[in-house]
């Protein structure tokens, strides 16, 4: 299929998400859309896929005008999507939310799951996709989830195929395996739309590649362009994030866990026996797939699990079965993964979401009452302080964009003496601006002599701020390997091997292969 | 709710506890009153009524021995659950079901044993539970229709009795019993209308549509009561439906009179358990529902109108549970009072939620509350020491302990109570 967009615009109000936008995707060809979070790619997308009526502006399937009213307009037409959250419902086995929308019937709309079935196991077996229609999605890995999602589009016969961020959830190893399905679709004569940021994969997969920043179209490149050159594009202004950072060996053990077990509500362990050190004045990075243990063992350490064994001393003293407000009072700062619902209280005021973790005590509060001077006081020296941008201590938190709201979240935790920090997923969804402020406070609290936890689904990022590396697989600790461990031994032990067999596992690649990789990209963007 | 225990090695364990402390509870109260406390005796049940073909001979139990028996399964049942939980295995769904059921017989045997009737004739117990039952399974399934789409119903109240004011008042002009029965649907449409459109258009809280909808509906039919039925106006009179004892079926003993002799609304009753299962978990129709209620944006995403079926499927929640309400006018009073559901929608509400909205699930749970509710009445008949208020308590206890213990980690439909805006 051939697909013009020409001129679409869509505003929300004043905001304006795309602005005149042109795009030409060919037949068979994987045509990428390269730009940064927020710069307006996804929107553009639910535009093409009729979740959106677009402000101006038409698009044309093999050279004729369509209008889509809605998504199943767009499958018409033999578009499908794989969204970055993904459309599965979690309690459905894969075969009921495969049929969802296309159900195949015996007759009098009773359904009939085996000719559905059967269609599953036919796109299974030509892409060796080894999907069972009759497990729970909710079951599945992410990387299975996700060809859930393309044999959805495929069995709706889509000839364009649109990922967005398909590969913020996978492995290194999953992500290679996508590549390969993605060729194999090109092949097939599909064409597809891939949407990222991460220059590297672009690189490896595009026919062509279009730049978004701001809702505009700033440019086209070839595949071939130095990643350098596309980053700058993208961002808008050169881009030098590596910060130069020394190393640091830290000093005494302070953060002492041992064989910490946390048990779900269904009586499978999230965690099993983890047992990690983290030193006075050095950075323990946590790096794993996105579900492998990483947010059961913040929330253990800070006291927010059920079914937990084991043991987590602080600096001697015993944190497990103690509540959250002990563990924080004893000078715990934590950023929570999901900023939205648990680093701020949207709809309360950024002064107030500033003082949250000491709203009782002085100097906040005196007698049982807040302190509204020492509030505003506040306030207005921690926006100076971090560089929040808003116009108004008195603005909801709700209203900063995604890289202010960690800011205020890191002030506030910043705002005491610590005894360990833990930040989950700081940088997720921030801009790459503010992706550079946040790494070096983190770097600062942790030249204060401060022991840190960081936990990030992002090797770049683990590997910018790791002095020690502890990578999560299925609950378990793979190894802890030094912070400048190369990508693929820590890929290896993302998905499941252990240190040595992937020290072992990387040496043979490299001796099989002499080629050199690309020179790597710091901050998240590569 | 949990509570940590440091052992000797200095490891701690976390539990949750807040199942564990309803098993103990349950437990303990059963070793005490129905051992400890058992007026012993013999508690004596009869099985057929003076009429019956054939006549089956009167059960009499040992009541001290049998309170025993009981306390000790429900001591086993606890630490079943207690051993679950200290190796976090997930808690059969079966066990919930039989520690209530033993509960249950255990406070039967224990307050018939304590009466002063010589013996209880187990045949209207259940009948007679099967009756208080049978509007609230209705309710339970227009609650199952409209959360399964993810519209949360607290209005099934209000549903029923503007139901059973609608059957009177439909049945009284048209002095037919088809039209009554009409008439109540149309009635729990009418209610379903405004919550679909306050909660699902202007996705006002559907808590407080619900809960203010009930309300509405109590003063509007306590003023059309006054006003419309007052002057025997002839129009609070509706035509009453009468019991099809099915021929043969009927002559079995205990089941025969208790399933193959209702009236059409009973039988209307099993028939629509029986399809909205089928309709929910087998069609087309069925997926489409559960995963708008699940996840909207899915089910948008593959071209499914989330808002239109919402709207529809509380409507058609509307007119089961207004079906039910006709149940009031038609069949155990015949005419309509001020109020007159009494709380039987909340508890139907609790039925759904018990029955983890499963249209069979809820309808055994219904058949639960309609037993505990009965029992009070048979025995507040037969003459037993224990104070009134405490035996009208007992359907009220026996729903908050299965809602709030037993239940264990049920699942709403993820969906449930939240309104769906695109994009």
């Amino acid at each position: 299929m051939k697909l013009e967009l020409k001129g679409i615009t869509k505003a929300f109000g004043g905001f304006v998400a795309n602005d005149s936008i042109d795009l030409v995707v060919d037949e068979g060809k994987v045509h990428t859309l390269l730009g940064e979070n927020g710069a307006g790619k996804s929107t553009l997308m639910n535009v093409l896929y009729g979740l959106y009526e677009p402000t101006e502006g038409e698009i044309l399937v093999d050279g004729k005008p369509v209008h889509f009213r809605g998504p199943g307009d767009a499958m018409a037409a033999g578009i499908g999507m794989v969204h970055q959250h993904f459309m599965l419902v979690p309690v459905f086995t894969v075969a009921e939310n495969v049929a969802l929308g296309d159900e195949r019937t015996k007759g009098a709309g009773i359904l009939d799951l085996e000719k559905t079935r059967k269609a599953i196991r036919e796109i299974s077996d030509q892409y060796g996709f080894h999907v069972d229609p009759d497990a729970l999605v909710e079951d599945l890995p992410v990387g299975v989830q996700q060809r859930v999602e393309i044999i959805k589009a495929l069995v709706r016969k889509a000839d364009l195929l649109i990922l967005d961020e398909p590969t913020a959830v996978l492995t290194p190893k999953e992500t290679d395996e996508l590549m390969d399905i993605i060729r194999q679709l090109k092949g097939d004569g599909t064409s597809i739309i891939f949407i990222s940021h991460k220059l590297r994969e672009v690189k490896a997969i595009s026919d062509e590649i279009t730049v978004i920043r701001r809702g505009k179209v700033v440019g086209t490149a070839d595949p071939s362009a130095d990643a350098m050159e596309l980053a700058s594009l993208m961002v808008g202004r050169s881009v030098d994030l590596s910060l130069g950072r020394q190393h640091s060996d830290g000093t005494d053990v302070a953060l002492e866990i041992r064989d910490l077990t946390v048990i779900d509500s269904l009586g499978v362990p999230t965690l099993d026996h983890v047992s990690l050190d983290v030193r006075k004045g050095e950075i323990l990075a946590v790096a794993g797939v996105q579900g492998n243990g990483q947010t059961e063992l913040v929330e253990a350490v800070m006291g927010l699990t059920d079914h937990t064994t084991g043991s987590i001393r602080l600096d001697g003293v015993e944190l497990l079965g103690r509540s959250t407000k002990q563990i924080v009072n004893s000078g715990v700062g934590y950023v929570p993964e999901d900023r939205s619902t648990d680093g701020v209280i949207g709809d309360f005021t950024i002064a107030d979401n500033l003082i949250l973790n000491r709203y009782d005590r002085h100097p906040v509060a005196r007698g049982g009452s807040l302190q509204p001077a020492f509030i505003a006081e506040n306030a207005e020296a921690k926006i100076g302080e971090f560089d929040i941008r808003t116009q108004s201590a008195l603005h909801t938190a709700s209203q900063l964009s995604g890289g202010n709201q960690q800011k205020v979240v890191l002030a506030r935790e910043f705002s005491r003496e610590l005894n360990l920090f833990i930040a989950s997923q700081p940088t997720r969804g921030v801009d790459v601006g503010s992706i550079e402020f946040l790494h070096r406070r983190i770097l600062a609290e942790r030249d204060k002599d401060v022991p840190v936890i960081v936990v990030s689904t992002e090797l770049d990022e683990v590997a910018e701020l790791g002095d020690r590396i502890a990578v999560l697989f299925h609950g378990k600790v793979m190894g802890i390997v030094p912070g400048n461990t190369s990508r693929d031994v820590l890929g290896l032990m993302m998905a499941g091997s252990t240190a040595e067999e992937a020290l072992a596992e990387a040496d043979a690649a490299r001796l099989a292969t002499t080629e050199n990789d690309e020179p790597q990209l710091p901050g998240g963007i590569a | 709710m949990s509570t940590a225990t440091a052992s000797a090695t200095g490891a701690v364990h976390v539990m949750n506890k807040r199942a564990l402390t309803l098993y103990g509870l349950g437990a303990a109260v059963g070793l005490v009153l129905f051992g400890f406390l058992s007026p012993g005796g013999t508690a004596s049940f009869r099985l057929s009524s003076s009429g019956d073909a054939i006549q089956l001979p009167l059960l009499t139990v040992p009541v001290a021995a049998a309170g025993w028996i009981i306390a000790v399964l429900l001591i086993a049942g606890a630490a079943y659950a207690f051993w679950s939980e200290k190796s976090a295995r997930r808690l059969a769904g079966w066990v919930p079901a039989v520690f209530a059921l033993l509960f249950v017989i255990g406070i039967l045997i224990w307050l018939v044993g304590s009466s002063r009737a010589s013996a209880i004739s187990l045949l209207s117990l259940l009948t007679g539970s099967l009756a208080l039952a049978l509007p609230m399974v209705y309710g339970s399934l227009g609650g199952v229709l409209a959360e399964r789409s993810g519209v949360v119903n607290i209005a099934i109240e209000g549903q029923l009795l503007l139901g059973a004011f609608a059957a009177a008042l439909g049945g009284s002009l048209s002095g037919s019993v088809v039209g009554a029965m009409v008439s109540a649907a149309i009635g729990g449409v009418a209610v379903s209308s405004l919550l679909t459109l306050f909660a699902v258009k202007y996705r006002v809280n559907q808590i407080i549509v619900g809960v203010v909808l009930n309300v509405f509906v109590s003063g509007l039919t306590g003023f059309l009561f006054g006003t419309l039925f007052s002057n025997n106006s002839g129009l609070n009179s509706p035509p009453r439906l009468p019991s099809v004892a099915i021929p043969g079926l009927s002559e079995i003993p205990i089941l025969g009179p208790l399933l193959f002799d209702q009236t059409a609304l009973g039988y209307l009753m099993f028939v629509a358990v029986g399809v909205l299962w089928f309709g929910l978990y087998k069609t087309r129709w069925g997926l489409r529902v559960r995963a708008v209620g699940e996840h909207p944006k899915a089910a948008d995403t593959v071209g499914i109108n989330v808002n239109r079926t919402r709207v529809l499927n509380v409507l058609l929640g509307g007119a089961v549970a207004g079906l039910g309400g006709s149940f009031y006018t038609l069949v155990s009073v015949s005419q309509f009072s001020r109020d007159m559901t009494a709380g039987t929608g909340f508890i139907a509400l609790a039925a759904l939620i018990f029955g983890r909205w499963n249209p069979i699930g809820a309808f055994f749970a219904s058949l639960l509350f309609g037993f505990a509710t009965n029992l009070q009445y048979v025995l507040s008949q037969a003459g037993t020491d224990v104070p009134s208020q405490f035996l009208a308590m007992l359907p009220y206890v026996i729903t908050i302990f299965a809602v709030a213990g037993l239940v264990g980690a049920s699942r709403a439909p993820a969906a449930s109570g939240q309104p769906y805006v695109k994009g």
